[in-house]
Parts: C-alpha cells; structure tokens; sequence
C-alpha cells in the first residue's frame, strides 16, 4: 500500500508538536520544583518576536533561535523573582506574565508584521534514519530544533530521575522544608527550573515565528502555551512521556483543518485537548492510587519560607 | 557596633499599606510602561495625554469607560467572592462567552418574537444561570475531586471559545451575514435600552452595582458569606466548624461565574445584538477583572470607582492604539505591570525590614 501521500501532514505535525513540546518540557521542571508559571504563553510571545527580530535583521536564525531563548529566560526571571524571592502568588504573577508577554511582543512587534522571513532553519536528513519508509520522512528529515527536541525529552527524563540534581528538583517540588533540612538550596532549585522554562518556551515561540510560520503575527502563539500547559498534565510531569503527547496534540492543531474533509468538525476538535486536560485532572483526583502513581508536585503553587529571615 | 538589618513578619498590615501597595503598583507600573514607550521611540507624555483625555477629557470619553466598566464590575465582583473562599476562579472569560451564548440562544431562538419586557429579563436569567452552571463544574470538581479550579477554569475558557466558533461557523452561521462568521442580529425587542447618546446599557450597569452592594452585604452581613471567608482564611476550622466544604465552593463558583454571565449578556444584548468571534465579545475582560479584585484589595464596594478607573484606562488603550498606531495589545502592558507590582508588593504586608543598632 502506498502512504506516501500521509508523509506531508505528518511532517507538519511533528513541526506544530515540536513548540507545544520545548515549552511543555520547560514548565514541567518548573512545576517539579514547586513552580507554576502561568506565564508560558507570554514567554512564547516574547520568544517568537525576539527571534523573527534577530533572524531578520541578523540573518542567522540560529542567533535569533538563541536571543529567543534568553528572552523568554529574562521573562520567567520576572516570575522567579516575584513568586521565589517575593512570595507572591504565583497564579497572580503567572498571569501578569502572561499579559505583559502579549504587551510588550505587540508593542515591539507591531512594524514587523507581514514581513516575510527569507532565513529559516533546513531540514537535515538524518543518514540510515531518514530511509525507514513513512517514519524516516516524517521523523528524520526534520531541522536541528526538532531532533533538539528528541534528545531533551529524553535527556530532560534521564536528569530528573537518575542523577542526584534531579532529586533534588524533585524533592524541592514535594516537599521544600525537608528539601532545606538536608541542606538543598530551595530558591535556587526554583529559579534554575523556572529559568529552564523560560528558555524552552522562548526557544518553542522563536520556533513558531521563525521556522513554522516565518513570519510575525499578532498574538501568533495562538494558545499554545495554555496548550503546553495541559499537556504538562496529560504528560503527567514526565519529561518522556510529553513526547508522545505532544505529538497527541500537536496533531489536533495541525491537523484539524486537514481532518474536516473526513467531517470532523475543527473547532470541536480543538477543544479536544482541554477536554482531555480536564478529564486526566478529574481521574488523578478522583483515585487516590492514580494519584500516588501520578506526579503531581505536592507543593505545587506554594511559596517557601523558613520562619524567620534575617539578611 | 553595627547596625543589621532584620526582616520579620507582620502580625497584620496597617491601613497606609493596604492603600499604599495599589497606589504605588499602578504609579510604578506606569513608570515602567513609560520607559518601554520611550525605547520604543513612543513620547510616554504624548501617550499619557491621549490615554488621559480620550477617557477622562470629554462626556463622551467617560461615558465609554462607563461601558468598559460595566463587564469588569459584574466580573470582578464574581471574582472577589470567590478570591475571598480561595478559590482561584480564573474562567471569568469563559464565563461571560457562555453568558453571551445563553443570551444569543433566548433572542435569537427561545423566544425571538417576544415583547422586550420578556426577552430581557429572561436573557439575564439565562445569561446567570449559564456562566453560573459553567463555573459550577470546575467548583465541583474542587469540591468533590479536589482538582484544581485553576487549570479547569482556564481551560473551560477556551472550551467556551471554540463552542462559540463552532456555532457562528457552523448551526448559528447567520441567514442574512453572507457566510460571515455571526449569528443573525437579535430583533430590536431583544436590545438593551441605551442612555441616549451614549452606549451605556443601563439596565446591566444598574446590575452591575446592585450585584456589588450584595455581595458586600452578603460577606459581611450573612451567613453563607462569614462560611464563604472561613473557608477562605482556614479550611481546616471551616471544617470543624461544619462548614460544607463542596456546599460553599459550589455556591461560591455559581455565584462567581453568574455574574460573569451577565457580563457576557450585557456585551452582546447592550452592544453587538448578535453573537460574534468570542474575542470580540470579551477582549479579556475576564482577565482584566483580576486587576480590579486585587487592585479593590477584595472589597466589592471599592470595586465600583477601581472597575471605572480600569475601564478608562481600556479606553485610553484603545485610544493610543489608534492615534499612535500600536498593537491592540498595548493596553496589556499595563495590566500585566500592574499585577506584577500588586502580587510583588503583597510581601510588604507579610514582612517588615527593622534597622537594628548593635
């Protein structure tokens, strides 16, 4: 049988899935550390202007990836700062992100929209890899953002669980006082994973502006963020298993227009992966043994403090 | 000898600060904003006049931050109910999308040849119980499951959104829109009466404000609004004290999204009389509403004159987008400093700093 005619849509859905991933590996560190970020969707803003910006005036996509990166970094300082250093209310100061991402891009970004990209990433195909019929298309004929993405789900995954920095983000994220007894420095586990975060989600809004669209929309991350954001939890703070379900959702974004000739209706399907966010958080409440299973950070949203402070 | 500096906490936060904390955020906030437009080769002063006149400067300037007002009221009223119980009702968005919905399915189906005195009355109780049902499922969820409100009230906004463009893409694609994506207009009998000259539409800013005398009443004066706070400051005490914990946060989610419902039917009964792109419907004003529960320091009456003050600054937003030509997401950078400051400048309620002589 011949499915050749399947590689082109696939090809672009790893392409959609691949932001929804960067980002969603982010904000899994920073919520095993005990930091919801709330912010994604700014910091992808913020990393999609600042890498068409670069990419446009630089030429080299590469940088633009790279400056992208820093920036959304700089924005999940802004939260790091307020909701480690200050204490506040990380819903509060997520949001804030959020806005002020939209802000800034749209006021930064407003005399480059419309103007097309000429420098982008190229595919490179990946020897051996790239022959496998259906998959090695699909797969390894991608650009280096795309096998980055590969290798830090799984680099990301084997961090977390097997090295003794993983530990510590983990234990920082279940249970910080106990964490700080043993001597791990619970802010600076936070900012690092809340930093990783911003990083990966500029890198994942720089790749939307500079590779899949090439081009400079108004609120061009669309919703991705709150997307990645539930695919935190579809994922189940597994760094391994985003991969997977990136591709999941990835593919509903991608595909939904493509889909409607097979009388799928696209907007129904695009509130699929909500749905979905919504049902997983109700069956992890609902068992207690799924639960247990289940990674949630216990302290998850909630600022640290030691009972007195003196500086 | 030297002199140490020691950071420890409050018992409590004296009233200068309780002011003082939103005061500064905003002037801060505008400082900021005014060094991002000076970057930006914008004159922050230019932008600031415009902002100031186009809502403040003229009787037709104030009388469309009245309209602006009118949804932040309704939803940061709803919101500080439910801030008060802690439960983080972030769907206020969602929440006025289905209030638009129930309104547009009343005037344009239910009853669409009834005389006004029906359709409208029977748009804002559909328009209540919607958002209200709405936000009751993430409530239950919370109550019964304990999953957190946050994550489903935010995804349930964007559930609202795509339902909207599932119907004015697909069933409710009006006859008489040549396939633009909108409902038919509603029948005049189903518009909101305006204060002439203006697009005030009275009926919900009256609504507005008996909803936030009430619910004043309701936390300070009643019953289920003492448990509502129990809850909110001592979950544990709520529980020995026999306070229905899934009762109080379903009443409190009910409640809360109710009131962004009316919102929503205010938006499309008062202004578009037909259902539209949700962004176009509520351009955020779920999320604007936060400002003005926090900036009000959670009190529904001081909600009134901060909901009006937000609303001219979306005025103004509006206003240097258009003569300065900016994003329509300027008025964003605002909101976002301002929050920002707000959550931030909270430690100063928690904490003090003493210089200590030794």
């Amino acid at each position: 049988m011949d499915v050749s005619w399947l590689i082109p849509p696939l090809h672009v859905a790893i392409q959609a899935s691949t932001p929804l991933m960067l980002a969603a590996l982010g904000e899994i560190y920073a919520e095993r550390s005990g930091i919801l970020n709330l912010g994604v969707e700014g910091m992808m803003l913020i990393g999609a202007i600042t890498g068409f910006v670069i990419t446009l005036t630089t030429g080299n996509p590469w940088l633009g990836m790279l400056m992208a990166a820093i920036a959304g970094a700089l924005m999940a300082f802004i939260h790091a700062f307020v909701s480690i250093s200050l204490q506040a209310n990380q819903i509060i100061s997520g949001l804030a992100l959020t806005m002020l991402g939209m802000g800034i891009s749209g006021l930064v970004g407003k005399p480059f929209i419309g103007i097309p990209l000429r420098f982008t990433l190229r595919p490179i195909a990946i020897p051996l890899l790239s022959d496998i019929p259906l998959l090695g298309p699909v797969f390894f004929k991608q650009d280096a953002i795309v096998y980055l993405s590969y290798i830090l789900s799984l680099a990301m995954w084997f961090f977390l669980y097997r090295t003794k920095p993983g530990i510590c983000i983990r234990a920082v994220g279940e249970n910080p006082a106990a964490a700080d007894a043993i001597g791990v420095n619970v802010a600076l586990v936070r900012y690092c994973c809340t930093i990783i975060g911003g990083l990966l989600a500029g890198l994942g809004g720089a790749y939307i502006s500079v590779v899949y669209i090439h081009a400079w929309l108004e609120n061009m991350t669309a919703g991705r963020g709150w997307i990645a954001l539930a695919l935190v939890i579809f994922a189940m703070w597994d760094p391994l298993r985003a991969l997977p379900c990136s591709y999941l959702f990835g593919g509903i974004e991608a595909l939904q227009y493509w889909l409607q000739r097979y009388g799928i209706n696209p907007y129904l399907l695009g509130a699929l992966p909500y749905l979905v966010t919504i049902l997983v958080l109700t069956l992890i409440g609902a068992s207690e043994s799924l639960r247990r299973r289940m990674a949630t950070p216990s302290a998850l949203g909630k600022p640290y403090a030691r009972e007195e402070r003196t500086a | 000898m030297g002199i140490s500096l020691r950071i420890e906490r409050r018992a409590y936060a004296p009233l200068w600060l309780r002011i003082g904390i939103p005061l500064l955020s905003v002037l801060l906030s505008l400082m900021i904003a005014a060094l991002m437009f000076h970057l930006e080769g914008i004159d922050p002063l230019t932008a600031y006049r415009i902002i100031f006149l186009s809502s403040f400067g003229s009787p037709k300037g104030l009388s469309y931050s009245v309209v602006k007002m009118i949804p932040l009221l309704l939803c940061g009223v709803g919101l500080i109910l439910a801030f008060k119980a802690n439960v983080w009702n972030i769907g206020a968005e969602g929440q006025i999308i289905v209030g638009a919905i129930a309104a547009t399915w009343v005037a344009l189906f239910l009853v669409p040849n009834a005389p006004s005195y029906v359709v409208i009355p029977l748009m804002f109780i559909m328009g209540f119980l919607a958002g209200g049902l709405w936000a009751l499922i993430a409530g239950i969820l919370r109550g019964k499951f304990n999953v957190n409100e946050v994550i489903v009230t935010l995804m349930m906004n964007h559930i609202a959104s795509k339902i909207t463009e599932y119907l004015i893409y697909g069933p409710w694609m009006g006859k008489t829109t040549w396939g633009f994506p909108e409902s038919d207009p509603f029948s005049e009998s189903a518009h909101l009466p305006l204060i002439p000259g203006t697009y005030i539409h009275y009926p919900t800013l009256i609504i507005a404000i008996i909803a936030a005398l009430l619910s004043a009443v309701l936390l300070s004066y009643t019953k289920p609004g003492y448990e509502m706070k129990v809850l909110g400051l001592n979950p544990e005490a709520a529980r020995y004290a026999g306070i229905s914990y899934v009762r109080t946060i379903a009443l409190v989610m009910f409640l809360s999204g109710g009131l962004a419902g009316i919102a929503g039917v205010g938006e499309v009964a008062g202004l578009h009389h037909r259902l539209r792109y949700p962004w176009a419907i509520s351009s955020g004003y779920g999320y604007t509403a936060m400002l003005v529960a926090w900036l009000s320091r959670l009190n529904c009456l001081v909600a009134i004159p901060v909901s009006f003050l937000l609303g001219a600054l979306l005025v103004g937003g509006d206003a240097i987008q258009i003569s300065l030509n900016l994003s329509v997401n300027i008025v964003y950078i605002f909101n976002g400093l301002i929050l920002l400051c707000l959550a931030g400048g909270e430690v100063l309620t928690r904490y003090r700093i003493r210089l200590r002589r030794e």
